[in-house]
């Protein structure tokens, strides 16, 4: 059985390209949710100093992350913001002093077992870095160590552009090797795969010359069809198994995480430096000089590619991540965010909408779905507003991932039909959960 | 300075194919037999062409203005079917007749059923249909200029006529088949082009073997097990352009995979059916028509099943 994808354009231009160091911004404005659970509870006021690491927001519950300062400064506000996903979110404005002086809190953590390791992780504040910014640590928190298997080391990269991983691969081979390291020896792992896209040769080199000096790691060149790099798709491509619906990779004994994550995790246990500052790949239409620049988290997108060599055309459309399932920015003021690996700025003829046409029914959504999932009904079971047939054509198992709307000759707005039944379908299951309990009762 | 940005939901890439690249394909697939029909029947088959093609063009846009639809006479869908709706006509046929014939196939079959996609039957196909019901004369006087030895086309028997049983007629060559020099619709009689175009659709990824495959092999299975001559059944007729063009149009035939050799494995007995039984020498048409019909029961029996998992290893 093979998973089904589509070839998109690679664009992979700063594949080449060591990332600079931006200087610092004047001002850096850091948002509390950067990570998928509850936002980290504040800590600091108006008029307090900072220095670069200190902890300015605490994780709030288990499902949260900390987050620290990535400038050293003053904190100028605490306002909230508008997250992309519509949420007020309280942020932490730090006007930078340009010091960039060390806070005494950052010092190489002491790890002894399996639980000070999961806690050094919890406290380097530390997400999911592919984009998915699930707090690593909880991913980490393995009740039962015997079931994990394998881990899965996602290093596909598979949207156009981003080289960030690559980059990761390239520059920080330590690093990973360290993080591996970590899991070898802190929690017992012994088999380790490196999934990555065959568009990055060099990369390859390097994670295969790494492999060559431990039998514990195992590289897997996979072919370029995204979306390789989603979680579900990678870890059948290299372990043959499915993630039931609804489940974890855990539930097939595997562990998936980001190659970028890995490094950083590496690098944490050296230096004991939190999570402050990202390599983001600069790129698109509209830029002049697409490259790869580490700016401090809270950047705002205007600095950043002002730093980057600037515009060289009117942005249209500028996304935090890559063009197929990026999200659109509505400002240039917006922050460089924790799990942000690309910012790409569309110039008009890129960004351009596409005319809709009627569907053809050419099946090419469904045949080209991972999941093989059947846009086209579910765009009508949605539309007819029947939600339990929406339940029985899984669209729950959509990952949002965009090759159907990709594929479309009729340019139909698949993915978004499909994201608005998901919540349909979620509101229908609610509904029958509370009546089945009012039943009960 | 302030940049006024665009808000939309992912994914920001899209494909280049469109139904009008797609269209447009199909078109360049018909050529080669195009070509070869003006070469076997003469000039009269590109008026017919293109008499079908501006009338199936002019109705569709007539009509949408009519209806205050959106215009869609630009998707070239229609040109494909005043194409294919021409392939299926003798070369002498009145040109009135095959306007008639586009009118129906677009204005009847498609347009009033809502237009591109939503049509249930292949507009050439049921026109024709209508068109060997109405006009029986002209729709079965096959006019072939080889024949005479002269100038002057004359009525003579099409390949499926001449292997009928009781027949005298002389039953061309497989080379003949293969060139089209034999009397048939225009589009119909040139196998080696109609072959070419199928072989340029499936390079394209425009269509999948599938239907093509499973229609003819069911064809030829039954020919070798009813005695006849599978290769001669293959080549004559309206197989391949039924089989490579009409039985694999997107809105009016399954879209999964096992549906379409479902459909093909129909189509295939339905023809073979009223080939040797029927009273008609021909059965493509109706094949098609019938399992135009089924298409929403295969597509529901066939639909894929979603990857659910389960921790099973595989």
């Amino acid at each position: 059985m093979k998973l089904h994808g589509i070839k998109v354009p690679h664009k992979k231009n700063t594949a080449d390209m060591a990332p600079i160091r931006m200087a610092i911004p004047p001002r850096v404005k850091i948002p509390m949710s950067m990570h998928i659970g509850k936002p980290a509870k504040v800590i600091v006021k108006k008029g307090d100093k900072v220095q670069v690491g200190q902890l300015i927001g605490e994780a709030d519950g288990f499902v949260s992350s900390n987050i620290h300062a990535s400038v050293s400064g003053t904190v100028e506000k605490v306002e909230d913001m508008t997250s992309s996903m519509g949420m007020k979110i309280p942020c932490v404005v730090i006007a930078s002093d340009g010091e960039q002086s060390v806070h005494e809190s950052v010092k190489p953590p002491e790890i002894t077992d399996f639980e000070s390791f999961v806690k050094a992780v919890k406290l380097s504040g530390v997400v999911g870095l592919g984009g998915a910014g699930f707090p690593s640590f909880v991913k980490l928190s393995v009740k039962d160590l015997s079931k994990v298997e394998s881990v899965v080391i996602n290093a596909a990269e598979c949207e156009p552009y981003i080289t960030s991983d690559t980059r990761t691969m390239m520059d920080k081979t330590d690093y990973i090797k360290k993080g591996i390291g970590a899991l070898k020896q802190y929690m017992g792992l012994h088999h380790f795969i490196i999934g990555i896209e065959n568009n990055k040769p060099d990369a390859v080199v390097k994670m295969k010359a790494m492999a060559d000096e431990d039998p514990e790691i195992d590289v897997r060149v996979l072919p370029s069809i995204y979306p390789q790099g989603g979680e579900k798709v990678l870890v059948f491509n290299t372990v043959g198994r499915i993630i039931p619906k609804g489940g974890l990779p855990l539930d097939v004994g595997v562990i998936v995480i980001n190659v970028t994550t890995l490094a950083f995790i590496g690098e944490f246990l050296e230096s004991g430096m939190p999570l402050i500052e990202k390599c983001v790949t600069v790129d698109g239409s509209a830029v002049k000089e697409p490259k790869n620049v580490i700016a401090p988290i809270g950047t705002s997108i205007e600095d950043l590619i002002t730093a980057a060599g600037g515009f060289k055309s009117d942005p249209v459309k500028v996304l935090y991540g890559g063009p197929m399932m990026g999200l659109t920015v509505p400002s240039l003021q917006e922050p460089v965010l924790k799990n942000t690996n690309a910012i790409i700025a569309m110039d008009a003829k890129e960004a351009r909408p596409l005319k809709t046409t009627a569907c053809i029914g050419c099946g090419a959504c469904m045949s080209h779905c991972p999941f093989r999932l059947d846009p086209r009904e579910i765009s009508r079971a949605y539309q007819l507003d029947r939600p339990e047939e929406l339940e029985k054509l899984c669209v729950d198992l959509c990952m949002e991932c965009g090759c159907c709307s990709y594929v479309c000759p009729a340019n139909r707005p698949l993915v978004q039909t499909n994201k608005l039944a998901k919540g349909k379908l979620r509101q229908y299951v609610m509904a029958k959960k509370q009546q089945e309990e009012k039943g009960a009762k | 300075m302030e940049h006024q940005l665009t808000l939309s939901v992912s994914p920001h890439f899209s494909g280049k194919r469109t139904t009008q690249t797609i269209m447009l394909d199909v078109l360049i697939a018909l050529l080669p037999a195009a070509v070869a029909s003006a070469l076997i029947f003469g000039f009269r088959s590109l008026l017919v062409i293109g008499v079908c093609v501006a009338v199936s063009m002019l109705s569709e846009f007539l009509f949408e203005k009519l209806c205050k639809r959106e215009n869609t006479v630009l998707d070239l869908s229609a040109a494909v079917t005043g194409v294919l709706l021409a392939f299926n006509l003798p070369v002498g046929i009145p040109l009135w007749q095959a306007a008639l014939g586009s009118v129906v196939a677009i204005v009847v079959v498609k347009q009033l059923f809502g237009g591109i996609g939503q049509n249930f039957a292949n507009p050439a196909v049921v026109a024709r249909i209508m068109m060997m019901t109405a006009f029986a004369g002209t729709m079965t006087n096959w006019m072939y200029v080889g024949a005479s030895k002269g100038p002057d086309a004359v009525s003579s028997a099409t390949p499926l006529m001449a292997a009928a049983p009781g027949k005298t007629a002389v039953m061309p060559s497989y080379l003949d088949l293969l060139l089209g020099n034999h009397a048939g619709c225009l589009g119909e009689t040139c196998a080696a082009a109609l072959l070419a175009g199928g072989v340029y659709l499936l390079a394209r990824g425009i269509i999948t073997w599938h239907t093509p495959v499973a229609f003819l092999a069911t064809v030829a299975l039954m020919s070798l097990l009813c005695g006849k001559d599978a290769l001669y059944q293959l080549l004559s007729g309206g197989l391949l352009l039924g089989a490579i063009f009409m039985a694999t149009d997107y809105a009016t035939t399954p879209p999964t995979k096992w549906g379409k050799v479902i459909f093909g494995v129909g189509c295939g007995l339905i023809t073979v059916l009223i080939r040797f039984w029927g009273n008609l020498p021909e059965g493509v048409s109706f094949s098609i028509l019938l399992m135009n019909i089924l298409t929403p029961y295969i597509t529901k029996l066939t639909r894929n099943r979603p990857l659910i998992g389960g921790a099973k290893k595989k």
